[in-house]
């Protein structure tokens, strides 16, 4: 029988990857990449902040994105690196950094948003 | 597509040039293409950033401040800000390719290109203002 290829899993994060990031990163990056660090707006007291941040349901979401995010970028990042330095042969090295990075980062995450409160 | 063939001298060799490590350099289009899979690293350091903001903020107000002043970093500063460029062409040429992606029929009609890009774009916005709302308290 043929072993059955991860391939379609892996374009299936990426793709559900790539809407959740498309749909709720630019306003992270704007609000807690820039705003908050320069001060605009009326920057949110620390007492809302760790009220919402900590919520139980903010951090199950905050692990779908993050995971979901990974993978995506750890896909796309797989062809760039096959596509744009041609270095296809490498092809089990890439993978292992890729997606071995994106399951690290996620245990991390998923300890992390675990273990807070 | 496991098994190669066997080698026999008789195999033919392609005629197939190498192109240059830089061909992305070489058309507007080619550029976009790898200023697209780029986006990918920086999406992987924001979510490295987020968490790291998570764990500031579950850390206590001291921690979450040492946090703010350690973002205000010209290097930190610069690289969020180019995280920024990334993800919105990221987020727009995702949306302008959902079209392409997503054929959804109703009944035996295809539902145009131009409605399910506009409903893309409608929920980002939807999303960004939920968030706006969310983190800067309502």
């Amino acid at each position: 029988m043929a072993r059955r290829s991860p391939e379609p899993l892996l374009w299936l994060l990426f793709s559900a990857g790539g809407v959740v990031s498309a749909l709720v990163l630019p306003v992270l990056v704007l609000l807690l990449g820039i705003a908050i660090p320069l001060g605009w707006l009326a920057t949110p007291s620390y007492e809302h902040l760790s009220a919402v941040v900590l919520h139980p349901l903010t951090r199950l979401v905050l692990f779908g994105i993050c995971v979901l995010s990974l993978f995506h970028a750890a896909h796309r990042f797989r062809f760039t690196l096959y596509d744009g330095l041609q270095i296809k042969h490498l092809n089990e090295m890439i993978g292992l950094f890729c997606y071995g990075g994106a399951i690290v980062l996620s245990i991390w995450a998923g300890y992390l948003l675990l273990s807070v409160r | 597509m496991s098994a190669r063939p066997a080698y026999t001298e008789f195999h033919p060799r392609w005629l197939r040039r190498r192109p240059s490590t830089y061909w992305w350099l070489e058309r507007r289009a080619y550029l976009a293409f790898i200023t697209r899979e780029l986006s990918s690293t920086f999406i992987a350091w924001f979510v490295v950033y987020l968490l790291l903001f998570v764990r500031a903020v579950s850390l206590g107000h001291a921690r979450y401040l040492e946090f703010v002043v350690w973002s205000r970093h010209p290097v930190v500063m610069v690289l969020n800000g180019i995280t920024l460029f990334f993800v919105v062409f990221h987020a727009v040429t995702w949306f302008n390719l959902a079209p392409k992606a997503m054929v959804v029929h109703l009944g035996s009609k295809r539902l145009p290109a131009s409605v399910i890009s506009a409903s893309n774009y409608g929920a980002w916005v939807v999303a960004t203002a939920f968030l706006l709302w969310l983190v800067l308290g309502g």
